[in-house]
Order: C-alpha cells, then sequence, then structure tokens
C-alpha cells in the first residue's frame, strides 16, 4: 500500500514539476482522493485508484488551464479512518475537491465532515440510498447509485419478463443488503410476486450451507445480493448443495460483478443480475474503455473500475466548465451538478436535483463467451431514477428500506 | 427431520476443519505456552501456496503438498530464531505473533494481491450425496473423513509413540521433562512446525469451498481460540471436542438465531470457563 502510494506521490510530485516548466501560473488543482488499499477491501480500492489513473492519464493531468495535483489515501475501510485522511486531506494537504469512498459506512462518517467543510466530494461507488435521499449533502454528489436503484427495475422484471413469481432471498446483514432486498420486493410485490423468505447473512460468513439448507425446492428463484468472496463462496456452495439448475439464481450485480467473475467457474453461468454497468456492455464508447484497461492493468473492468473513470470525467467536466477556478467551491459543486459528459462507458447519464445519477439499468446473464465468463447484457432499462416511477416527495416520505 | 440431518452434518464439516486448525493451536500452546495470534496465517498461508503451486502444475495434490512443506518450514523458522529467544515470556511472544501475523498479512496482499479466489474441486469428489430429500455435497463429506483420519493419526503419535511420550511430557512439565533429556527446544520447534502444517492443511482442505481471499487469516481464529478454550489448552481430545461443540453450535446458531449467532457462540465458551476454568480436558 505504502509502495502504491510512493509511487502515486512520485508521480503527483513529477506531474507538478512538468507543470512549473510550462508557463502555468495559477498553481495545481488538487484532488484528495481515498480508498481502502490496504485490508479486505484492498483490491475493490485498487480498482476504483485504477480508473481514475487511467483517465487522469488520457487528459495529461490537465485540466481548466491547470495542472492536477493527486494525492491518494488510504482508508483502511475503516470510517473513522476515513474521516482522519478526510481531515489531513482537507487541513494540511489543503485540495480543492474531493473523491473516492468504497464502503457506505464511510460514505455516511465523511458526510457530516464534508458539509461543515463546504469541501466538494464525488462519490463514485458508494451506494446508500440515503445519501442522496433523506440525508442529502449538496456539497455530495454521486456519481455511482443507489443501492435499491437497479433492484426497482429488477424486481419488475423478474415477474414480466423472467415469470418469477416466489422468491427467496439471501443478502448481506447491512445497509446494502437491505436496501437492494427492499427495492426489489418493492416492485416485485407490487408486480404480485411473493418474497418467501428473506435469509440474512453477516458480512463476516464464509460458510452458506446452514442459509443453503434452509431454501425450499419448490421456490421459482434465489434473489442472492453478496459481493467480493462472499459471492465466490455463495456460487460455489449453491452449485455444491444441488441447487444450481433447480432454483433459477438471479441478484444484485455485485453478485457476478467482473471484480469477482473472473475467479468463479461454470456454476456462475445463467445467473441473472442488475447493475448500471457491465464490462461487455457493447457500445463503442465501453469497447475502447474496456480494451484499454485491460491493456493497462491486465484485467477486465469491473464496476468498481468504472465508477471513477466516470467519476473522474466528470470531475474535470466540471472543472473545464469553470475554467479551473476551482478555489471557488460553490462554483464547482454547482458544476458538478450541471455538466454531462457524454461517450460515458456506461452510457447516457445525467443528475437528478437531488445528487443521484439517472442512468441506464442493464439486466445482465452470465455467459461464456470466447472462454470467459461476461455479464452478457439482455435487457436494457432506460434513464432509471432512484425513485423510479415514483415520486420523489412521496417516497422521501416514507422510511428507508430495512431488514 | 431432513433439515436437521443436513444442518448437523455441516456442523461435523465445520467442526473438521476447525479441529485442523485448533490442534495446531493447542500444541503449539501445550508445549510452548505461545498463544500464536498468527496461527490463521498459516490457514491463509497454505490455501496462497496450494493455489499458486496448483495454477502452475495444475495438481491439486502437489499443490497440498508443497503448501503443507512450505508452511512448516515457516512456523519453524519463526519459532527457531524468533519466539525461542523469548521463552518464557508469554506477553513478548505473544506481541511477537501479532507481528508476524500483520506482517504476513500484508505480505500476502503485496504478493498475491487482493482478489479472492477458490481451489478446484477434485473431479471425483463433485456433485452431492443424496439420500431422499437429504442433499450433502460429496467433498464436505471427504473433509469430514480426512479430518478424522488426522486425527485418529495424532492420536496414535501422541499416545503410542516416543515422540508423542516426549510431546505430553512437556506439555505437562517442561522443566522436568528437559532434566529427564528431552531437548525441550528442538521439540519445540517440531511441534510448532507440525501445528503450523496442520494449520495450513484446513487451509487447503477448506479452499475448494472457502477459498483464499484478504483477512480470512483473522476469520477462523477466534473460532479456534473457542474450541481450544472449550477443550483444555494443550489437549488434543479436548480440541476434539470442542470443534464438535463449536461446529455444531456456529452451525445452528447460524441457522436458527441468526441475530445471535455471536452470541450462541461464546456463551458456551464462558460457560465452560466458569465451571471449569482449565476446560474440559485441561489441566492446571
Amino acid at each position: 500500500m505504502n509502495a502504491v502510494r510512493a509511487l502515486l506521490l512520485v508521480v503527483a510530485v513529477a506531474a507538478t514539476f512538468i507543470s512549473a516548466q510550462t508557463n502555468d501560473t495559477r498553481p495545481p488543482i488538487k484532488i484528495g482522493f481515498m480508498v481502502p488499499l490496504s485490508g479486505g477491501n484492498a483490491q475493490n480500492g485498487r480498482d476504483i485508484l485504477n480508473g481514475f489513473l487511467m483517465y487522469l492519464d488520457e487528459i495529461g493531468y490537465r485540466a481548466g488551464g491547470r495542472q492536477i495535483e493527486l494525492i491518494v489515501e488510504d482508508d483502511e475501510a475503516i470510517p473513522a479512518v476515513g474521516l482522519t485522511k478526510a481531515r489531513k486531506l482537507v487541513e494540511r494537504d489543503e485540495v480543492h475537491v474531493m473523491a473516492g469512498a468504497l464502503l457506505s459506512s464511510t460514505g455516511y462518517a465523511l458526510a457530516p465532515y464534508i458539509t461543515s467543510m463546504k469541501i466538494p466530494m464525488v462519490y463514485p461507488v458508494v451506494s446508500a440510498d440515503d445519501l442522496t435521499q433523506r440525508r442529502r449533502s449538496e456539497w455530495i454528489v454521486r456519481t455511482g447509485w443507489s443501492g435499491s436503484q437497479p433492484n426497482h427495475a429488477f424486481g419488475e422484471y423478474a415477474y414480466q419478463k423472467l415469470g418469477i413469481r416466489s422468491v427467496v432471498t439471501i443478502a448481506l446483514d447491512y445497509a446494502f443488503g437491505w436496501e437492494s432486498v427492499g427495492g426489489f420486493e418493492r416492485t416485485f410485490a407490487a408486480a404480485g410476486g411473493r418474497i418467501r423468505q428473506k435469509l440474512w447473512v453477516p458480512l463476516s460468513a464464509h460458510d452458506f450451507a446452514p442459509y443453503l439448507a434452509q431454501i425450499p425446492r419448490d421456490v421459482d428463484a434465489v434473489y442472492a445480493l453478496l459481493l467480493g468472496r462472499t459471492a465466490l463462496q455463495f456460487m460455489r456452495q449453491y452449485e455444491e448443495f444441488g441447487l444450481k439448475g433447480r432454483v433459477t439464481l438471479i441478484g444484485g450485480g455485485t453478485t457476478t460483478d467482473e471484480h469477482v467473475l473472473p475467479f468463479m467457474g461454470d456454476e456462475a453461468i445463467g445467473t441473472v443480475t442488475a447493475l448500471h454497468y457491465s464490462a461487455a456492455l457493447d457500445t463503442p464508447a465501453n469497447k475502447a474503455f474496456a480494451a484499454t484497461y485491460r491493456a493497462r492493468f491486465k484485467k477486465i473492468p469491473s464496476y468498481y473500475s468504472e465508477s471513477m473513470y466516470t467519476g473522474g470525467k466528470w470531475l474535470i467536466a466540471a472543472i473545464n466548465a469553470i475554467d479551473g477556478r476551482v478555489e471557488d467551491r460553490a462554483a464547482l459543486v454547482e458544476a458538478l451538478r450541471r455538466v454531462r459528459p457524454s461517450d460515458l462507458p456506461r452510457g447516457p447519464m445525467e443528475l437528478d436535483a437531488y445528487g443521484n445519477p439517472i442512468e441506464n439499468v442493464y439486466i445482465r446473464r452470465v455467459e461464456r463467451v470466447n472462454g470467459e465468463l461476461q455479464n452478457t447484457v439482455i435487457d436494457t432499462f432506460p434513464r432509471v431514477s432512484q425513485f423510479w416511477t415514483f415520486d420523489p416527495d412521496r417516497y422521501l416520505s416514507e422510511p428507508l428500506y430495512e431488514r | 427431520m431432513t433439515y436437521f440431518v443436513v444442518q448437523s452434518l455441516n456442523g461435523l464439516f465445520s467442526a473438521a476443519l476447525l479441529f485442523l486448525i485448533a490442534s495446531g493451536l493447542t500444541l503449539a500452546f501445550g508445549v510452548m505456552r505461545i498463544v500464536n495470534i498468527a496461527h490463521g496465517s498459516f490457514y491463509m498461508l497454505g490455501v496462497y501456496v496450494a493455489y499458486t503451486v496448483a495454477a502452475r502444475t495444475s495438481s491439486l495434490l502437489a499443490g497440498a503438498l508443497l503448501a503443507l512443506f512450505v508452511v512448516a518450514i515457516v512456523g519453524f523458522l519463526m519459532q527457531r530464531f524468533f519466539l525461542r529467544r523469548f521463552a518464557s515470556q508469554p506477553l513478548a511472544q505473544m506481541m511477537m505473533t501479532m507481528g508476524f501475523a500483520l506482517f504476513f498479512r500484508d505480505a500476502a496482499l503485496m504478493l498475491w494481491g487482493g482478489d479472492p479466489f477458490t481451489l478446484p474441486t477434485p473431479r471425483w469428489l463433485t456433485g452431492s450425496m443424496e439420500i431422499g430429500d437429504i442433499v450433502f455435497p460429496w467433498y464436505r463429506v471427504f473433509v469430514i473423513v480426512v479430518a478424522a483420519l488426522v486425527g485418529v493419526g495424532l492420536w496414535i503419535v501422541n499416545d503410542r509413540t516416543l515422540i508423542g511420550a516426549r510431546v505430553r511430557a512437556t506439555v505437562d512439565d517442561p522443566e522436568i521433562a528437559a532434566a529427564t533429556g528431552i531437548n525441550v527446544a528442538r521439540l519445540s520447534g517440531g511441534v510448532f512446525a507440525a501445528g503450523a502444517a496442520l494449520a495450513a492443511f484446513g487451509g487447503v482442505m477448506g479452499g475448494p469451498i472457502l477459498g483464499g481471499y484478504p483477512g480470512m487469516d483473522f476469520e477462523l481464529l477466534p473460532l479456534a481460540f473457542v474450541v481450544v478454550i472449550i477443550g483444555g489448552m494443550g489437549s488434543l481430545k479436548g480440541a476434539l471436542i470442542g470443534a464438535i461443540v463449536v461446529g455444531m453450535i456456529d452451525n445452528f446458531g447460524k441457522a436458527l438465531v441468526p441475530e445471535l449467532s455471536y452470541f450462541t457462540l461464546f456463551a458456551p465458551m464462558v460457560l465452560v470457563l466458569a465451571l471449569k476454568p482449565t476446560g474440559l480436558y485441561g489441566r492446571a
């Protein structure tokens, strides 16, 4: 981690040095960035950082006529550490804008500080619904998604297009799991479907047998919301216990996301999930992005990788829109909400009045193509809002999704 | 009924893995009085080494054997050059093992990256056993059987061989054992290395189901400590009984009252400690 950080600092210093040679009169724009770079979530953090580095390279670390200096911190996936690092970035490094964070807990922990310091912040990944709903901050712009967003679309799709009538859900027992299952349940039940049982799995779970043994065989489908190694273990064990092929497996997008998909085997084939991105998305913008990413990092881009490529593009577009006058923080955050860069890997996107993207939701099925597993897009819901088809005010007057 | 049988079988599977990990932990404690925080790291290194070798040679067996060998060497060196210097300073030793645990964790992240993986399941063990409504994976049956064999093997070595007698003597009283001519230092090195290899073996056996990922080193460690404390520190029989108790409770606890899964796990430990502070089979 320190090696990574040191390397980045060298890059940043080198960039500053080059800027000193060009006849740039204004000092560099400082961007503070934090993700977990150590511990169990390190790889997700690296994916996010990789996407950002790739975009900054594309624009030669320059925006709005100024050089860009990137300062990277490791938040260790611990909210208190994230807060300490945010203080360091804002108060010691005096960054103009911040971006990053992976976990919802970190996202929530940073929000009050960001608001009190009036520092523009881009959340590329943190998906906790309320960050752009009941507890939103005018200084936070989310370029990722809200947890229930793709699941609203997916609940309806599962009933109408997949013909699923009854479902058992198995999800990680924290806000992300509750919001995903809650969103799915809302539209699935409204369409006429029935959730037979909800199984909640602690984040520390590694053996899914106690839960898998509870799934009745006569249910139409199992909805799984997992990520990282839990997704890998679950998929393997779902087949182990003879459920694959008997009970259809569907789920939230992270369950088959490319951060874990390459490590799965044939057991993952056929799983249908919903997310705002797929590395297999067949558009020129995504094909170019995926090919370049792959050539550079020797990996398939995950949704985490795409998150900060697009987030970076968004941020740089905003900096360009105000000609690099990032000292005017209010103008910067206003620009962040106004700009609308095109040719994003994930497809068209705009921000709603609450700071959350309105973007496509893709229904993906895992297939093996040319020997590799991929999330083949089988259907698209265009321009999905975090409020789905509901009225925002009424939606916000209702409670947040819980267990 | 079906439900009960499947959950019990799986409790045995958890117990099997826990026994492999806890037996090494309890032996090292018995002989050296070391609370080895790095024991989970041996478990983790086992999977990582096996994965690397299996990916190169496409032989799971070669991976497993080399993993045992490499981790045993790591354990031996750690004991020989670091822990031995601090004999009879339990706190210093514990802090040192803590340091090693953090070192191994970062080293693994640097060497192997943070991506999760699973080991391939041997082809002849795929699929599941189906008796009526009862579905239980063959591989898990295999793990239970192998752990039972390891248990029998350990029991024979411990109870029927000269080495076992020396180990037992050292567990009972290291000073008297040394006075009778047993090379306690060398024995400790051997036991520590064997314990490390057992943990690595646990990691490899769990590999096709649980896989390898950053953070796994500290995941089963608390469970293994509960096993050792319930069974009595230094007792192999205790590790076996403790593993079955903890495996069953953990499994049924998660299935029946998931919200209380930590309570159901630690409550029996507290109970045992209150009634028999040395654990079920431990000696003061």
